[in-house]
């Protein structure tokens, strides 16, 4: 097969396997068919499912690496997008369902309880990567713009951040996570080394 | 004197794969079998979701409907549904997640059931499975119930005043408080034997009030809910009601019950003393260090588009009833 159609198989797929969750998600939520409490639900099954996506795009330039299939990488913008897309939706279920558009209540929660504050800062931060993902933006940052991608390996430290923070008392979920992060960072210590090095200079 | 040599093919009690430990089993098989199909995305996809599939492979644990004087005062709060009251808990014991405890409590059994009131009292009892509904006279009770986690409930219990139980024991002038304690059987309650499971949390599980509290008339006893004994999930085959506090103090599948002079060790409190205090009445104005206690999404029926964010009521609005048991106290402080 062809890369090309490769890339549109995979593609397909991610479309798919992103998509359909979603909306499964919603319409059992509106038909009140997602258990007790519909709000708790959709809150953290958009919040897992952004840490997941932004995971698995993070796993992409390694697996392509290992295995020497280029073709992978054009999959990544897709799926940080989709990462973007459920993020969005974890923080509009929030504002819609869970304080339920009380503004006053919304920007304390945001100011008062830091794993909120961390979250709201990494989504900040992942809407400018996704705004940023036009081809026509990229070109004309030129350089810059690899630099305010690497933001990327921030935003997955303070994702899995927010998560620990937010649980009551289960901890081996946000440990596993942690450890998924750590692994995928040290894959790229070489480049992470210089990025903070060149902070300090 | 009989001496009995058992052959070889005797199977005894402990030969006999517990009840329990079989729809564990299939529980696991069906949670497997979802994995696979969402593991992209981690289903967080309710129990109520996933029974459809499945609905006729797990034998669901028998309640018994229950003699009782109604509630006079409370018949227009607006109930939580019954469905939802049984399949949305906060019962680590099996499991940490709200739908798991309705799928991994089936199998539990609550008779023979031993419920040892002891302690600085003058007539420590036992009470046996048949005492716990027929000591006393049943009524209903709807309250309110307020967890920590900002989300509460109206529920229909059934139940008797724990001050019938206490003054049967007669506690005597030691006893300044009660401590609660759930049963604790690592082949029952798979979250006892699994950290992941049980969400760390230290078993057993231990609560406490003070005497006083104790005593208090809304203080409740429950055996049912609904009009039907109680379902595992919710803590058969009696647990403890207290409607002013946050539910975690409201202990489930109670063994003992003790009269002792000073205070005992909560487990929430010893888990994070910051976060959970001995007391835990609901209190508007004192914050979780990590959320907001001043309002609350009440669980009735409706999806998500609910309008139920409603303001949280000092005392979960039995001030007038409770109030009087903390004054003079810094409620801040004593959180």
């Amino acid at each position: 097969m062809k890369s090309s159609s490769k890339v549109f198989f995979l593609k397909v797929i991610i479309h798919l396997g992103a998509l359909l969750p979603l909306l499964n998600l919603y319409f059992l939520a509106f038909a009140d068919d997602l258990g007790a409490d519909p709000v708790e639900a959709v809150i953290h099954f958009t919040g897992i499912g952004a840490l997941n996506l932004l995971l698995i795009t993070l796993c992409v330039t390694p697996l392509a690496k290992i295995f020497k299939q280029g073709y992978l990488l054009q999959t990544r913008r897709v799926l940080g997008l989709y990462a973007y897309t459920y993020a969005l939706f974890h923080l509009l279920n929030f504002i819609a369902f869970e304080v339920q558009f009380d503004g006053a209540l919304f920007i304390s929660e945001v100011v008062k309880r830091p794993y909120i504050t961390v979250g709201m800062l990494a989504f900040i931060l992942l809407t400018a990567l996704a705004v940023t993902s036009v081809n026509k933006l990229k070109r004309k940052m030129g350089k810059s713009w690899q630099r305010l991608h690497n933001v990327n390996y921030l935003i997955i430290v303070l994702v899995t951040i927010h998560f620990y923070w937010s649980v009551k008392s289960e901890l081996t979920s946000p440990l596993i996570y942690f450890a998924l992060v750590i692994a995928l960072l040290l894959f790229r210590r070489k480049k992470i080394k210089g990025l903070i090095w060149s902070m300090f200079r | 004197m009989l001496i009995k040599i058992p052959k070889k093919s005797h199977l005894n009690d402990f030969d006999v794969t517990d009840e329990s430990i079989y729809h564990q089993r299939r529980s696991l098989l069906k949670k497997m079998g979802f994995l696979g199909a969402g593991a992209l995305l981690n289903s967080a996809i309710s129990a109520n979701a996933q029974a459809g599939f499945f609905s006729d492979d797990d034998a669901i644990f028998q309640t018994k409907p229950l003699d009782y004087s109604k509630d006079s005062h409370n018949q227009d709060l607006l109930k939580t549904p019954e469905q939802k009251v049984i399949s949305h808990n906060n019962f680590y014991e099996f499991g940490a997640k709200k739908h798991q405890p309705a799928e991994l409590s089936q199998g539990f059994k609550v008779d023979p059931w031993q419920l040892k009131i002891s302690g600085e009292c003058e007539h420590p009892i036992t009470l046996d499975y048949d005492d716990l509904t027929k000591l006393f006279p049943l009524e209903e009770r709807i309250y309110r119930l307020r967890c920590v986690e900002a989300w509460s409930m109206v529920i229909p219990w059934i139940g008797f005043p724990l001050a019938s139980l206490l003054k049967k024991v007669a506690p005597n002038s030691n006893a300044k408080y009660v401590a609660f304690e759930t049963l604790y059987d690592l082949k029952q309650m798979p979250g006892q034997a699994s950290r992941r499971l049980g969400g760390g949390i230290q078993y057993p599980y231990v609560e406490g009030l003070r005497i006083d509290e104790a005593m208090n008339p809304l203080t409740l006893m429950s055996v049912g809910l609904y009009g039907k004994t109680l379902p595992p999930q919710n803590g058969a085959p009696i647990r403890l009601v207290v409607p002013w506090k946050y539910g975690f103090k409201s202990i489930k599948s109670i063994v003992g019950i003790k009269l002792l002079k000073h205070q005992p060790s909560t487990t929430w409190k010893k888990l994070a003393p910051k976060e959970y205090g001995f007391y835990a009445n609901v209190n508007p104005e004192h914050d979780h260090p990590r959320w907001s206690q001043a309002s609350e999404r009440r669980i009735t029926s409706g999806g998500l588009f609910a309008r139920n964010r409603i303001a949280t009521l000092p005392f979960n609005g039995y001030g007038e009833e409770v109030a009087d048991l903390y004054q003079g106290m810094d409620l801040s402080k004593n959180y």
